[in-house]
């Protein structure tokens, strides 16, 4: 597919996905600000996994610990300030990252994935296990943070529309932010360690502070999308930072097709549009999604990105079509 | 004339029970080509790797323009301008040679805080990047991936990479290794170029290239520097005759 199809596609969509609430019902307005959220994960994570080639299964700890987060600054019977919350949620998690980075950047492979999921476990007991978040409960959120500054509110998050633009926003920005750092310098080291990272030793680069920075980045914009997942729905649970979240976010990534982050977006729209089916056929939806998952992974290498290309390259003939 | 800037000093290495390198002193000029030699696993290889620091070594003093640099990683000893290729090729296989360099020379300036930089339009580093494939043999072929080229060509990259780093120490690990006699011809052409401003380290088994471009030969036995000369030196010594040349000879 050439260049300016895939520019049509994406303009389209984008379309599509501003006029929505002028036209959709309010269910399915969520539904989409609930997959944009989810592609501001499934992008974080692809900074890693696709760009970085560090396969972190412990991704969701820092999308809860932002949710927690905004739960925990926001008073019982008044909202907390977006201005406040916001940045500080995002801070949580992008500590939260730099931390356990610092330990689990000196692993690799195998055991990185292992000890990226024995944080996130470690992350999910402290909230499911003491009285710090409510325990197995969660807490609910009361008030969803008000956009007020000195008095005057440019929006109001309790208005279904104001939160859906904010969300579309937000999602826009992680994506133009993601372009702009993988186009940088930093971007570029970013994919040279993937490739080979002892190389990138030889050539003079300090690649674990490198990989430090893409972690602590990563946990950042995940827990944008913890915060703004949490304002969406209400409540936070410890659930938020199971290892299945961990689990789907990293499906979304490798479904969509690892190293793209329009892929990655895909990939938020194909697992949850999935779910949204297959829970409506069957009680045992999990095992038709199972199914879907290998069938994908074996006759989709690379990824829904890579299909057109695949589509269009069988319909040539086998000719590439460039 | 002679100005040391790589030297180590009772350099010693143990695995285990294993002593890989014993006391290995070494200085490399500028100016200066110096072969290491000696049959597999004299310890060359963990020489080179202690020089580049991707090895810490168990005792010995390793000095660059006289400062202790023993302590020091790879990545630290490459931005103070040693720069090393490996034996077996080891690039980024699925970006083009241009991409191999620039990275390279990007590591001089890093720059990692200008997010809003296009990093492939950084003048000194793509400049610098096409200098150095241009000095390495490589013009013309920037834009092909690099791993879709002959093995010859993979060497000259690797060699382009580290002149990329602008590199004043380069230790090249058996840089002819599987190229055919004009690329050889043609790497010995660069080596004889590049020693001029540089200080060179070449473990290499080709003895005729050896002999033809070397101005000061190293043979290692069994962990051990045998014999330190010239290439007349070295030709002309009985010890080095019977512990590696005779023993060559022997298989002919």
């Amino acid at each position: 597919m050439n260049s300016r199809t895939t520019t049509f596609l994406k303009l389209a969509a984008l379309a599509g996905v501003l006029a929505f609430p002028a036209f959709g019902s309010e269910f399915y307005a969520e539904l989409i600000a609930k997959v944009l959220i989810l592609a501001i994960f499934a992008m974080s994570l692809d900074l890693l996994v696709g760009f970085t080639g560090l396969v972190s299964f412990g991704h969701a700890a820092y999308f809860g610990i932002a949710a927690y987060a905004v739960a925990l600054l926001t008073p019982k019977y008044d909202p907390a300030s977006l201005w406040l919350a916001l940045p500080a949620s995002v801070l949580a998690a992008a500590v939260a990252a730099f931390l356990i980075g610092l330990f689990v950047l000196r692993t690799k492979g195998i055991y990185f994935i292992m000890v990226t999921l024995a944080f996130a476990q470690m992350a999910y007991y402290v909230f499911h296990d003491t009285p710090v978040g409510g325990g197995s409960d969660g807490i609910y959120l009361n008030f969803k943070p008000d956009a007020a500054i000195a008095g005057w509110a440019p929006f109001d998050l309790n208005e279904p529309h104001h939160l859906y633009y904010f969300v579309v926003g937000a999602m826009l920005f992680v994506y133009a932010l993601l372009k702009l750092v993988l186009r940088s310098p930093f971007g570029r080291v970013l994919v040279g360690i993937r490739s080979n990272e002892h190389r990138m030793l030889s050539l003079g680069y300090a690649t674990f502070r490198y990989k430090l920075a893409a972690f602590t980045l990563a946990g950042g914009l995940a827990g944008l999308a913890g915060f703004l997942y949490a304002v969406l729905f209400g409540f936070v649970t410890p659930e938020y930072l199971s290892w299945h979240k961990s689990g789907d976010v990293l499906l979304m990534v490798i479904l969509g097709g690892m190293g793209n982050l329009v892929g990655a977006i895909a990939g938020a729209v194909a697992l949850v549009g999935l779910q949204e089916i297959f829970t409506g056929l069957t009680k045992h939806w999990q095992l038709l999604m199972g199914l879907t998952i290998v069938a994908a992974v074996l006759f989709m290498p690379g990824g829904m990105a890579a299909t057109p290309a695949r589509i269009l390259a069988r319909i040539n003939g086998g000719k590439t079509n460039e | 004339m002679s100005e040391v800037l790589l030297a180590a000093e009772g350099m010693t290495r143990r695995f285990g029970g294993l002593t890989a390198n014993q006391n290995v002193n070494i200085a490399l000029e500028r100016g200066v080509l110096h072969a290491l030699l000696g049959p597999n696993g004299a310890g060359k290889s963990t020489c080179i790797n202690m020089l580049s620091g991707d090895l810490p070594p168990s005792e010995g003093t390793i000095r660059f323009k006289g400062e202790d640099i023993t302590g020091l990683t790879a990545y630290q000893r490459s931005r103070i301008g040693i720069g090393r290729s490996y034996q077996r090729t080891n690039i980024f296989p699925k970006f083009t040679v241009l991409e191999n360099c620039r990275l390279a020379a990007q590591s001089r300036k890093p720059r990692p805080w200008s997010l809003l930089t296009d990093a492939l339009r950084m003048p000194d580093a793509v400049e610098r990047a096409r200098a150095a494939i241009a000095e390495a043999g490589l013009a013309g072929r920037e834009e092909r991936v690099a791993g879709t080229m002959s093995h010859g060509e993979q060497r000259q990259l690797e060699i382009a990479m580290v002149l990329a780093t602008d590199a004043e120490v380069l230790l090249l690990d058996e840089p002819l290794a599987g190229m055919g006699s004009e690329e050889s011809a043609q790497m010995v052409t660069l080596l004889n170029r590049l020693k001029t401003t540089r200080a060179i380290l070449l473990v290499e088994h080709d003895m005729d290239a050896v002999f033809a471009v070397s101005d000061r030969i190293t043979v290692m036995v069994n962990g051990q520097v045998l014999e330190s000369g010239s290439p007349e030196q070295i030709r002309n010594s009985p010890d080095v005759q019977q512990a590696y040349l005779g023993h060559e000879a022997e298989h002919e």
